[in-house]
């Protein structure tokens, strides 16, 4: 059990470090839902049901979709990250 | 040298913050609120989600002020972005309508995902007092199957402002008109009416259900709304 | 000095600390807006969790009554939770006004660099009050060169 725990912990850590600094902007927001979904994991491995739920449906799923919307408006298309590195 | 000073202050309060966390008594917090809540909580509100118990009874009045927080925002946001996206709406929907071919297989799969997605956000957000889930987030399946089409397509979809802004008004009236009427006849705002019912079946813990139900009625809209805003090809009226 | 044991909920107060710190740095040392809204969204996650693990008890189950249930069984500390339920919710609605303000900042500067929108607000700011430009980052410079040719 430890070391799932260990292991979920080392991919939130190591995909919030991603949010950071991946140069392609969408890699940035799928990892913030990456980020979401291993806390989903630890809610439920911490017997916490309701919050589990509500970090699912909304903090990895719609969260990231408003994200994912508001990048689209911004003008960073998927096709590349050239635009977003200019940016950055 | 602001660089610098930041790093400081980074450092400095991750010290401080793991030396509390270190002298804290982990996992066995005195839980003064709590005991008392989970003693009482199946004799004064019968239902067998405690924390839908807390979330819609004895912090109901927190709720309704998330509640108008979430439709701050919302508001703010149509605010923000209402007035320059309203020009060009002819040409988006010629687009659409030419996307529609090429996403054929996709628009056909949300065609069936829909009333899946219906039933499953009605099912969490009715349940909401006897398992976990509630009324947020069946909420949000409920604003994700509505709009979704809209999102895959821009500018084919063209949902009723009116209908949207009627469904928010309407559940947060609900919501405040229960409340008051607990005002009225048992003293306590958001007090839970109508008999506890039987333990554990979908008609107990009183007026739990409905207020669950106003809930995930006015978050769903008001989120479906924002994403409608956000994708930014509503038909403004 | 203290021994650190390592268990889980040890770990999972390291993570929910090292989460909250990553979102703060982000917030305060990159010049993105937009990734300084993620950094946001990652602060917040690190305080929901910490916030949720302040109501894990050692074996305690969930906050749910079922049929089955034995009268001395421990539960979890169900206001945490609660509290975090709508913190989450209230966490989107905050997402989407900061995506709504950055849109207003985008269309009136068209870039989301942090420096260069402070050096563009600092030049209207100096246009609408009738001030000549400000120039604050080159103004140490000229200051030097004006005292060295008066020396």
């Amino acid at each position: 059990m430890i070391w799932v725990v260990a292991l979920i912990v080392c991919i939130m850590l190591v995909a919030a470090v991603m949010v950071l600094f991946v140069p392609n902007m969408i890699a940035a927001v799928v990892a913030t839902s990456v980020v979401s979904l291993a806390l989903t994991a630890i809610f439920a491995i911490v017997k916490a049901p309701d919050v589990a739920m509500t970090e699912a449906a909304i903090g990895a799923g719609l969260g990231s979709l408003i994200l994912a919307l508001g990048l689209k408006r911004l003008g960073f298309n998927q096709t590349g990250g050239s635009q977003g590195e200019e940016n950055d | 040298m602001t660089k610098y000073t930041s790093l400081l202050f980074i450092a400095g309060l991750s010290f401080l913050l793991f030396v509390i966390v270190g002298y804290l008594p982990i996992a066995e917090n005195p839980m003064v609120a709590g005991k008392a809540i989970l003693g009482s909580a199946q004799q004064e509100v019968g239902s067998a989600n405690i924390v839908t118990s807390v979330v819609l009874a004895y912090r109901g009045l927190d709720t309704l002020g998330e509640l108008s927080i979430l439709f701050a925002a919302a508001s703010v946001v149509g605010l923000l972005l209402g007035k320059s996206y309203s020009t060009d709406s002819v040409k988006t929907q010629k687009s659409g309508q030419a996307k529609e071919y090429k996403q054929f297989v996709v628009l056909k799969s949300l065609d069936l995902l829909f009333p899946m997605l219906l039933v499953v956000g009605m099912y969490i957000i009715v349940h909401g007092h006897l398992t976990p889930g509630g009324g947020f987030q069946g909420g949000v399946l409920l604003a994700v199957a509505f709009s979704m089409r809209s999102i895959v397509n821009p500018g084919s979809d063209k949902k009723n402002h009116y209908s949207i802004t009627f469904i928010e008004g309407f559940a947060g009236f609900s919501f405040i008109l229960i409340g008051v009427l607990a005002l009225i006849t048992d003293g306590n705002f958001l007090q839970p009416l109508l008999g506890k019912g039987e333990f554990g079946s979908l008609w107990s813990a009183g007026t739990l259900p409905l207020l669950y139900l106003a809930v995930g009625l006015k978050v769903g809209a008001e989120l479906a709304g924002l994403l409608f805003e956000l994708n930014g090809e509503e038909e403004r009226v | 000095m203290m021994s650190i044991e390592v268990t889980i909920e040890n770990i999972l107060y390291f993570g929910a600390i090292s989460l909250s710190l990553i979102g703060l740095f982000g917030m305060m040392m990159l010049q993105n807006v937009f990734r300084i809204l993620l950094s946001l969204v990652l602060l917040e996650a690190g305080a929901n969790l910490l916030l949720v693990l302040s109501g894990v008890r050692i074996g305690g189950v969930a906050p749910i009554i079922t049929e089955g249930m034995s009268a001395g069984v421990v539960m979890n500390d169900p206001v945490p939770q609660a509290l975090v339920l709508t913190a989450i919710v209230i966490g989107v609605g905050i997402q989407a006004l900061a995506l709504a303000l950055i849109f207003r900042v985008k269309r009136n500067y068209g870039t989301l660099d942090l420096r260069k929108i402070r050096e563009k607000l600092e030049k209207d700011i100096a246009v609408s009050n009738e001030v000549s430009a400000p120039g604050s980052y080159q103004a140490p410079e000229k200051l030097t060169e004006s005292t060295g040719a008066n020396q």
